[in-house]
């Protein structure tokens, strides 16, 4: 293989396997070193880290500039089509490096690709994980049981979560989705508090339901033949893919014909250009749509069972009011770096996975069960807020702030609005992904923060601190800029996301703007009060208390810039993910825009 | 006289239908052996697991060559489909199931030759009964005759016994081997007496005539649904009583009672054996059963009858397969003795394969060929930890595995990857094996989706079952997991040093072993998966309607018969047959 031709392709791989391979130095690390297996491991998420700066940059100037130059060129399909175009006619003088989409064929007999590719929606959650997981190895130091086990299955997470947002094969996401699930159970059930076991497997199940309704959903697209619509296909046999990009321009083609748009019209926009060309075919394709059968594709009862499928299984990630209580469990058991991690990336799997194959794949239900899914955001900030209000412990005080902010998330992403106003969804949609990355900023921070005084209290219990700030000044202006960041100060990153997803919720539902409005009064309300019981005051008890060292510094210092950065200068994220966002905000609104 | 043309034709064919038979002769040819060396007192102190496992190469090897022979095969080469006139086939389905038996039973021996089980004096004992049993299995597999099944049946059942109860001065063992064998006699009697039913109704035993008349029969069936009962009784009992005998050898729900005793009387080396052998053997058979009777197996695929008999088949076997995955999973979840958590899990896993099973398409038996194997490594690598644990601790209770992986985490760590892999986490073979299984379901419910939406919505409910099934069976795998890597040890509790069990290295490679081929088969299956298509390319696929081809049918490698008519389609030997009564 050429390094050069399929540069992106090497070093996408390289993000997502370097940490397993730093995992698998481990093993021959000689017992008792356990030092050595930090900065092994350490090393292990540097260069990841550095690797994804790399690709950034890279990405930046391939494609970024590109998008600004004709900003609808922007989304993923259109450079995925481009490389298959390329991979088709162009395979003698080599293949192009730039486009950051590559396939290369894993199991053929099902059609299963190793097919990965960045855009401006995944590349932001990346360089989250890159860093978080960094900074949360720096906060793993003072882990001291079974150093190896730890590392290892640290690092085999890391790779889990960057394969799955480069993943564009579905079966690939599901692979390293599920990848995601070991580790963490045993880096709760292990590594963890007092009721650590309980927390660990009722996270396993909750997340292994959720993980085989996303299968059967899996296996029902996959079940859907898509030889017109799929450029790689043969013209005489059925097709099965679980190309997301083919399975998106179907789940677009799906809407279209459903919403009444004549089949002809729907195969001639979206069909390939072989059957396009072909008049003959172009009649056979027709036929295949309209006589699709009861349970096909094309079928309403189809698209919202998948979607509804999906929905639980990424909402299960979210998490969404009623399946969220694994996390309270889960966070308050789990040592302080893996609470980082599932605050701080695992939980923006859901908010991706929806807005990466459930929205697009069946945006009719999508659209139709809007105003459902900005209920449950609503309800889940508010639910949040209120249930924060009442914890005594400090760490399920954060998780519960968690829910609360992940709502935003879900509220921005549901406030469909179609036509003229699409631009107020796509603000809400850019909310939501600004907003997933402010999240996961300040929660890894919080978290961090909870961390660093339960090393020296030894207890979380909200009503026995008190006078913190005295003995640790330098710990108590880093927390207070990490919880106003949380609780959307403007300034400081938690207030863009919030405001945009606010704002564009007004376009859609008054109501429901004025609720999440509201609730930043009670965010508010519980995030001062917890910074005044464990902060302010004087406390005698804590007096010799030694202030926050360096290597937590280390671990605390790029969160509070990123926040403060991020909070000032928002475009400096916008920029460049904006035009995806928007891009998928156009081909989804595009489809009910005739019609209404 | 009728009898003429038959034995002119076996005489006729004896040299190829020997070579067709070689492995299986070479497994007597060790059981020959075995009983000779035997004679000689001065052999006992020598462990004859050696010879065994030569012998079983062997076989293993001749069945790998046989593999190798069908595959590369010319497609226009018609290919001998049977042999002893008929009593046995020779078909892929066959061979696949010859190199899953002696490679299961090859692993077997080594592993009781790692353990030591048995000593040396009933070495010679120990091997002939396992590769008999094989043997046996073996013939199950390729049966193509009523009564070649029931005596496969016998041949892998009687060894079976005496296995189980090998560990003569235990008690649990001695009840578990009359158990085995009050509950198998049961069974034989009750196969039996539904072969000779079927035998009577249709005046043959030779399967793919059984399966015209069945044919004939569904055919003058004037309910197009097949739900009334205007079917025939004696059919109706007949095919039962087989299907009972069948489920003895699954373990199938409500035929499963004898499995845990036995599993947990027996040692766990044979209980390893029996669970993936037998099992294998009896789901090829089953599979092979269900497929011809369908009427998959003749020269032109009759599918009309195919979907009469879908609607007596498909419901039966989707209820059975579903309960029995379904109880095997709850029930599992009380055990306290590893080998009798296991033996549930092994019912639950013999329904997701009966799941398959249970689509009556021959992607559906693919996809179970390619579970078998998943099923191989992992519930014989989960066994074979359970027998080495118990060398080294004496115990198999789970409450003896606490805090293990201070002690022995080499044991630990391969033992969590074989019972993830029998979770179906990705990136296990597990998954890859219970993601075909699924896949055919769906695949199913769409091809039934046509012409019968009744078992259409059967198969989306047996989906949505076996998915439940998965997240019900983590709770018990993940106990043991949770016991051995999360529980603490007293030693800790009271600030000791935990003592390190002495793994020996022998046992330490084999567990890694088959934990990496888990793994491997875990990211790249395709091989496996073509060869598994391959396995039931001699079956036809099942597409309905004109345009809606059943999806899989698409990377099927071209079948003869569908390659224009220059190609003579595969018959049968012109032999009259259902003369010899």
């Amino acid at each position: 293989m050429d390094v050069n031709s399929e540069w992106d392709l090497v070093l996408m791989s390289l993000v997502i396997f370097v940490p397993s391979i730093a995992a698998l130095v481990l093993l021959f690390i000689p017992k008792g070193k356990e030092e050595w297996m930090r900065w092994v491991s350490l090393f292990g998420t540097a260069i990841t880290l550095m690797l994804s700066l790399w690709m950034f940059i890279d990405y930046r100037s391939d494609v970024s500039e590109a998008n600004r130059a004709i900003p609808t060129n922007g989304t993923l399909s259109v450079r995925a089509l481009g490389a298959d175009e390329k991979q088709h006619n162009v395979q003698a003088s080599g293949l192009s490096g730039s486009d950051w989409v590559a396939r290369r064929t894993w199991i053929e007999r099902f059609n299963i690709d190793y097919y990965v590719g960045v855009d401006g929606i995944s590349m932001p959650l990346i360089l989250l994980t890159t860093a978080i997981t960094f900074l949360a190895m720096i906060a793993s130091w003072n882990i001291q049981r079974f150093v190896r086990g730890y590392c290892m299955l640290f690092l085999v997470l890391e790779t889990g979560m960057l394969g799955t947002f480069i993943a564009l094969d579905f079966f690939l996401f599901y692979i390293f989705w599920e990848v995601m699930l070991l580790p963490m159970y045993f880096l709760i059930g292990v590594w963890g508090g007092p009721r650590r076991e309980y927390a660990a497997i009722k996270f396993f199940l909750y997340t292994l339901l959720g993980s085989v309704f996303i299968l059967i959903a899996l296996l029902g697209f996959y079940f859907t033949d898509v030889r017109d619509f799929d450029p790689r296909a043969k013209p005489d046999e059925p097709r099965n893919t679980f190309d997301l990009v083919v399975l998106q321009r179907v789940g677009s083609a799906a809407a279209e014909f459903l919403n009444g748009k004549p089949p002809e019209k729907v195969i001639q926009e979206y069909g390939t250009e072989e059957v396009i060309n072909n008049p003959e075919r172009l009649k056979q394709a027709v036929d295949r749509l309209v006589h699709a059968g009861p349970f096909s594709f094309f079928t309403q009862s189809f698209q919202y069972t998948m979607f509804l499928l999906l929905f639980i299984g990424f909402a299960i990630k979210v998490p969404v009011f009623p399946f969220h209580t694994w996390l309270p469990d889960a966070h308050v058991e789990a040592p302080t770096p893996i609470s980082m991690i599932l605050a701080g990336v695992l939980l923006k799997m859901g908010g991706y996975g929806i807005l990466r194959i459930a929205y697009p794949i069946c945006p009719l239900a999508a659209e139709g069960l809007a105003w459902y899914l900005a209920l449950f955001g609503v309800i889940n900030i508010v639910y949040g807020a209120f249930a924060a209000m009442a914890q005594t412990d400090f760490k399920k005080l954060v998780a519960y702030s968690s829910i609360s902010h992940m709502g935003y998330v879900i509220l921005g992403i549901a406030v469909w609005k179609a036509g003229g106003l699409s631009q107020y969804w796509s603000w809400g949609m850019n909310g939501a992904m600004f907003q997933m990355i402010a999240h996961g900023i300040t929660s890894a921070g919080m978290f961090f923060l909870v961390g660093v005084i339960y090393d020296r209290a030894h207890h979380r219990n909200l009503d026995n601190f008190r006078g913190l700030y005295e003995p640790m000044p330098l710990y108590g202006g880093i927390s207070a800029i990490i919880f106003f960041g949380a609780m959307g100060l403007p300034g400081l990153c938690g207030f863009v996301g919030e405001f945009m997803v606010v704002l564009a919720t007004w376009y859609y539902s008054p109501v429901f703007a004025i609720l999440a409005a509201l609730t930043v009064v009670l965010t508010a309300a519980y995030i001062l009060w917890t910074l005044q019981r464990v902060y302010l005051g004087q406390n005698p008890a804590y007096k010799d208390y030694p202030d926050i060292d360096l290597r937590e510094l280390t671990c605390a210092v790029p969160l509070v810039v990123l926040a403060v950065f991020l909070g000032v200068f928002p475009n400096a994220l916008l920029a460049w993910m904006e035009p995806d966002v928007t891009g998928l905000v156009n081909s989804l609104s595009r489809l009910f825009t005739a019609l209404r | 006289m009728f009898m003429q043309p038959w034995i002119e034709t076996l005489r006729d064919e004896l040299v190829g239908d020997l070579y067709r038979f070689s492995p299986e002769l070479a497994a007597c040819t060790g059981i020959i052996v075995l009983l000779l060396l035997r004679l000689f007192s001065a052999l006992n102190r020598f462990h004859l697991g050696a010879v065994a496992l030569l012998f079983c190469t062997l076989s293993l090897i001749l069945s790998v060559g046989q593999w190798q022979t069908e595959v590369n095969a010319a497609a226009h080469v018609s290919r001998t489909e049977i042999f002893f006139t008929g009593l046995l086939a020779y078909d892929k389905l066959a061979i696949f199931l010859r190199i899953f038996l002696y490679g299961s039973t090859a692993l077997v021996i080594w592993l009781s030759m790692l353990t030591g089980i048995p000593d040396r004096e009933d070495s010679a004992d120990f091997y002939s009964l396992l590769l008999g049993a094989t043997v046996g299995m073996s013939i199950m597999a390729s049966a193509n005759h009523l009564l070649m099944v029931f005596i496969g049946v016998e041949m892998a059942s009687l060894p079976s016994y005496a296995l189980a109860g090998f560990l003569k001065g235990r008690r649990q063992s001695s009840e578990a081997a009359l158990k085995y064998v009050v509950y198998g006699g049961g069974a034989s009697g009750i196969m039996l007496y539904g072969i000779s039913l079927l035998a009577g109704k249709f005046g043959t035993a030779y399967l793919p005539d059984v399966a015209l008349g069945y044919a004939a029969v569904l055919k003058a069936d004037p309910s197009a649904a097949g739900w009334v009962l205007s079917f025939d009784p004696i059919l109706l009992l007949g095919t039962l009583f087989v299907l009972v005998g069948i489920g003895f050898k699954l373990a199938a729900v409500p035929f499963h009672f004898w499995c845990p005793d036995v599993f947990e009387g027996a040692s766990a080396e044979v209980a390893g054996f029996l669970s993936v052998a037998s099992k294998g053997a009896a789901l090829a058979l089953l599979a092979r059963f269900l497929l011809v009777l369908a009427g998959l197996a003749g020269a032109m695929p009759d599918r009309e009858a195919w979907l009469k008999m879908a609607h007596y088949l498909v419901p039966a076997l989707a209820i059975f397969a579903a309960i029995t995955a379904t109880f095997g999973n709850l029930a599992a979840y009380y055990q306290t003795n590893l080998k009798r958590l296991l033996a549930y899990s092994t019912i639950a896993h013999a329904g997701y394969m009966m799941m398959g099973l249970a689509t009556l398409t021959p992607e559906g038996a693919g996809a179970v060929l390619f579970y078998l194997i998943a099923y191989l490594l992992m519930n014989l690598g989960a066994f074979a930890v359970v027998a080495f644990l118990r060398n080294l601790t004496g115990s198999e209770e789970l409450d003896s595995y606490r805090g293990l992986i201070q002690r022995s985490p080499i044991m630990v760590l391969t033992l969590g990857c074989f019972l993830f892999s029998l979770v179906g986490i990705p990136p296990l073979v597990g998954f890859a094996a219970k993601f075909q299984i699924f896949r055919v379901i769906f695949d199913a419910a769409k091809i039934y989706s046509g012409n019968a939406p009744g078992l259409s919505s059967m198969m989306y409910g047996l989906l949505l079952i076996g998915g439940l099934n998965t997240v019900i069976s983590l709770v018990y795998y993940v106990r043991v997991i949770k016991v051995m890597a999360l529980d603490r040890l007293l030693e800790n509790v009271e600030d000791r040093e935990p003592v390190p069990l002495p793994t020996p290295a022998g046992s330490a490679i084999y567990a890694s072993l088959l934990a990496l081929a888990v793994f491997v088969l875990g990211i790249l299956w395709d091989p496996l998966a073509r060869a598994s298509d391959r396995g039931v390319d001699r079956f036809h696929p099942v597409s309905v309607g004109p345009s809606a081809l059943s999806s899989s049918s698409q990377s099927h490698p071209p079948r003869q018969d569908e390659l224009g008519g220059q190609v003579p389609p595969v018959r049968p030997r012109t032999v009259p047959r259902g003369q010899g009564k």
